[in-house]
């Protein structure tokens, strides 16, 4: 009974601790342990720090400051759930829980307590549809975009016709792995290829029996839906059999400096599919590096600054930030709310002058969210690692995804989850 | 002189025979049950419900099913994360299938359907014993986990394998859903955690538990006088699954909302319901309930502690969680083998002479 009171008291006092409504609060529910903290570390850091650069540079936005509360889950759904339930107090506006696990818990949740979710990249695919998933954005791509960009890839070397090879998808094996499956048969029937999946368990430290599957069934391709520590095995193994990794592709999530660097010079040509820019030739990491890393304000040592993950969670930091400014504008309020930020995120325009201004020139994609498509345009590029220079460059343009395949996909699975939950359309 | 005794006669078996013969504990279990079901729900808000109560609630029902096999039957099992995603499964597929029966039967025959699948997987038990039982069942662990991720039938064909509970109500009280409020969560998982604890606590003390414990202390001494062994471990099996089952129904429905069999499921739950009812106490009801209380509501403790009141990085928190609780359990198990239940025995037992010891 005396722990439940020390409970009771703790708890108390963290709620008096608690910051002031004042001001725009982004929790970050990140992941800095656990075996997908390779990955977790980097775009918490990254997320932290352009809110910080706001904050120094511009004094926030529109003159409020921005505030970043941290909450640990260890990719753990259940410590999403008492991180979401924790911060949702503190006036947040908007959750982007980097766990496509914790985004589907928090789906109906967020939608019901009408705060957006904002999973770039990641999440629930079909939310994209923006006439069932009112609260939820996953601009400017998502996982059906990524494996549609690696399958165009896979027709560029192949002249246009992929007809009898064999691809194999090695994923993880949860919400985040499964998710690319759907489109990928799709576009198997379409282009004629061999498609057959190879599940990774959580958290695929052990992967010997996959890649000798691999090894056996020698299919000219590997597309890879892997995280965190799953990565670095999955290049390590694949050095191993020898396979060529020119045409082993991983999606954005599996395709950052750290995942490549511990097989060494055997990593050489992976690929990687990525959605926004590589590398730190962007004013904006200057200014980090100025205002934020060297006046000892970063969230983590600043080593962080340029890599794949890191310039993720700023560029999904500034497109919270860019609604947030949207959301100002269109409200006339300074403080906005949790709906209001929703309205922001919906009306966003990203456009190639503002990426300029903001020192992301050429970083993304332009484009503009819609009542109807929450997903953004859809455009990925092929990144190839290059050993020797130790970085990763893109090897192609932005290019379009295959929607005819996708959209239908988008449309039954969005619908078939309005039917379940009795959802209306929201858009007129 | 903390127990006052003078004066508490029994004047027949059943009196002596009661789950609290002291009158001051009855007088407890009253207050907390009057507590827990007329203040609590008043008071009670979302943080509390989702991050305290209902995983404690679950965890205790788990718990306790895991500790009617285990600690009463003596059989180890490390199949318990697989029979919650049973229950978990049987649950979606009962409310996807029957949206207009209510979700409290939806829940009761998930366990029912649990209770059987633990039966099947129990068999061996009566052939192999101890370690090579345990990994019998880790056998079922993986193999159910494999199951649910590899037919598509279990999760409805969705995209990505994940389950989600609809909106259901008890009494036109939303229960399951993001629009439930915290009061009717927090209940509906403690309606279900004191029946299932007054079903455990009978039939433990019943003729069943009886031959649970003598298979357990000796099963060929139990046989000799007259206890089937393979009626007592099947049943154990099955009131043990049915517990489980019903915790996973609840941990995927009314708490989480959303589950997939690996994440939610895996290896690491049988362990955690394992080490609840090791540190708890085997063979006690309310060692389930102190075990699962530690292991739920020790990490939200001290990340409230560190992170909350002390203002340190959240990395470093979690990280020193993990050795606290460590610690702790090392130092308990060495301080009390038996678990958290003996030493609440032994405090009670030393209250009661209190301030004149022998």
């Amino acid at each position: 009974m005396t722990f439940k009171r020390v409970a009771a008291a703790s708890v108390a006092a963290l709620m008096v601790a608690s910051p002031v409504m004042a001001d725009l609060v982004f929790p970050s529910l990140s992941y800095r342990t656990g075996p997908f903290a390779a990955g977790g570390i980097p775009y918490a850091d990254g997320f932290a720090d352009y809110m910080t650069l706001l904050n120094e540079r511009d004094g926030g936005v529109g003159g409020v400051k921005l505030q970043v509360p941290e909450c640990e889950t260890a990719y753990n759904t259940e410590k999403g759930v008492e991180c979401y339930e924790a911060t949702k107090g503190e006036g947040a506006l908007a959750y982007n829980p980097l766990s496509t696990g914790i985004t589907y818990q928090l789906i109906p949740k967020a939608t019901a307590d009408d705060i957006p979710l904002y999973t770039p990249g990641y999440g629930r695919t079909s939310a994209a549809n923006g006439n069932v998933f009112s609260h939820v954005f996953n601009f400017p791509a998502n996982y059906w975009n990524g494996a549609s960009a690696a399958v165009n890839h896979l027709l560029d070397l192949n002249g246009g016709d992929l007809k009898g090879k064999k691809v194999i998808l090695l994923h993880f094996n949860g919400a985040y792995g499964k998710e690319p499956i759907p489109t990928l048969t799709a576009l198997g029937e379409k282009h004629g290829f061999e498609f057959s999946t190879i599940p990774v368990d959580y958290p695929g430290q052990e992967q010997k029996s996959q890649w000798l599957q691999i090894r056996r069934e020698k299919p000219d391709y590997v597309l890879f839906w892997g995280w965190g520590v799953m990565n670095q095995v999955a290049v390590q193994e694949a050095a191993n059999i020898r396979f060529p990794m020119e045409n082993f592709i991983g999606v954005w999530w599996s395709g950052a400096e750290h995942d490549v660097e511990p097989a060494g010079a055997a990593a050489n040509g992976y690929k990687a599919v990525a959605f926004h820019g590589v590398g730190h030739d962007y004013p904006v990491f200057d200014d980090i590096n100025k205002y934020v890393v060297d006046a000892g304000k970063a969230a983590g040592d600043g080593s962080n600054v340029g890599t794949v993950i890191y310039n993720r969670g700023v560029y999904a930091a500034m497109m919270l930030a860019e609604a947030a400014k949207k959301a100002q504008e269109i409200h006339g309020v300074k403080d906005i709310t949790s709906g209001q930020m929703r309205d922001g995120l919906e009306q966003l325009e990203i456009t190639n002058a503002r990426m300029a201004e903001l020192g992301m020139e050429g970083f993304g994609p332009e484009f503009k969210v819609s009542c109807a498509n929450h997903g953004g345009p859809g455009t990925a590029a092929i990144s190839q690692w290059d050993a020797t220079a130790g970085k990763w460059s893109l090897i192609s343009d932005f290019g379009p995804s295959d929607m005819d395949v996708i959209q239908p996909l988008i449309t039954a699975d969005s619908e078939a989850y309005a039917a379940e939950n009795k959802i209306e359309p929201q858009c007129k | 002189m903390f127990y006052r005794e003078a004066g508490d006669f029994k004047t027949s078996y059943k009196d002596d025979n009661q789950t609290f013969p002291i009158r001051l504990d009855r007088a407890g279990y009253w207050v907390a049950l009057a507590v827990a079901f007329l203040i609590i729900p008043f008071f009670v808000n979302d943080y509390w419900v989702n991050a305290v109560f209902a995983p404690f609630f679950i965890y205790a029902i788990a718990a306790l099913g895991l500790n009617i096999l285990t600690g009463y039957a003596g059989q180890v099992s490390l199949g318990t994360g697989g029979f919650m995603a049973v229950g978990a499964y049987a649950c979606y597929k009962l409310m996807v299938a029957f949206p207009e029966v209510s979700i409290v039967f939806h829940v009761l025959i998930a366990g029912g359907i649990t209770a059987v699948v633990g039966v099947a997987f129990g068999l061996p038990s009566l052939r192999i014993k101890g370690f090579y039982l345990a990994v019998a069942t880790l056998a079922s662990q993986f193999f159910l986990v494999w199951l649910f991720n590899k037919v598509p039938w279990f999760y409805n064909y969705s995209a990505s394998g994940q389950i989600n509970a609809p909106e259901r109500s008890v009494l036109g009280v939303i229960v399951t859903g993001p629009n439930t409020d915290a009061w009717a969560k927090y209940l509906i998982c403690l309606v279900f955690l004191v029946g299932l604890a007054w079903v455990a606590r009978n039939l433990t003390r019943g003729m069943m538990g009886r031959k649970w414990m003598g298979i357990r202390d000796m099963d060929i001494a139990a046989e000799i006088i007259g206890v089937n062994p393979l009626m007592a471990k099947m049943t154990a099996f099955a009131a043990s699954s049915f517990f489980v089952g019903v915790a996973g129904a609840l941990f995927f429905s009314v708490y989480l909302g959303a589950a997939e069999a690996g994440e939610s499921f895996g290896i690491t739950k049988s362990f955690l319901i394992l080490f609840m009812i090791i540190i708890g106490g085997l063979g006690s009801i309310f060692g389930s309930f102190a075990g699962a209380a530690f292991m739920v509501l020790m990490p939200v403790l001290l990340k409230n502690v560190l992170v909350g009141m002390m203002g340190w990085p959240t990395d470093l928190a979690a990280h020193l969680e993990f050795m606290i609780v460590g610690g702790l359990i090392v130092f308990f198990l060495i301080v009390e083998p038996h678990g958290l239940a003996q030493l609440w025995r032994l405090t009670k037992d030393k209250l009661r002479l209190w301030p004149f010891p022998h």
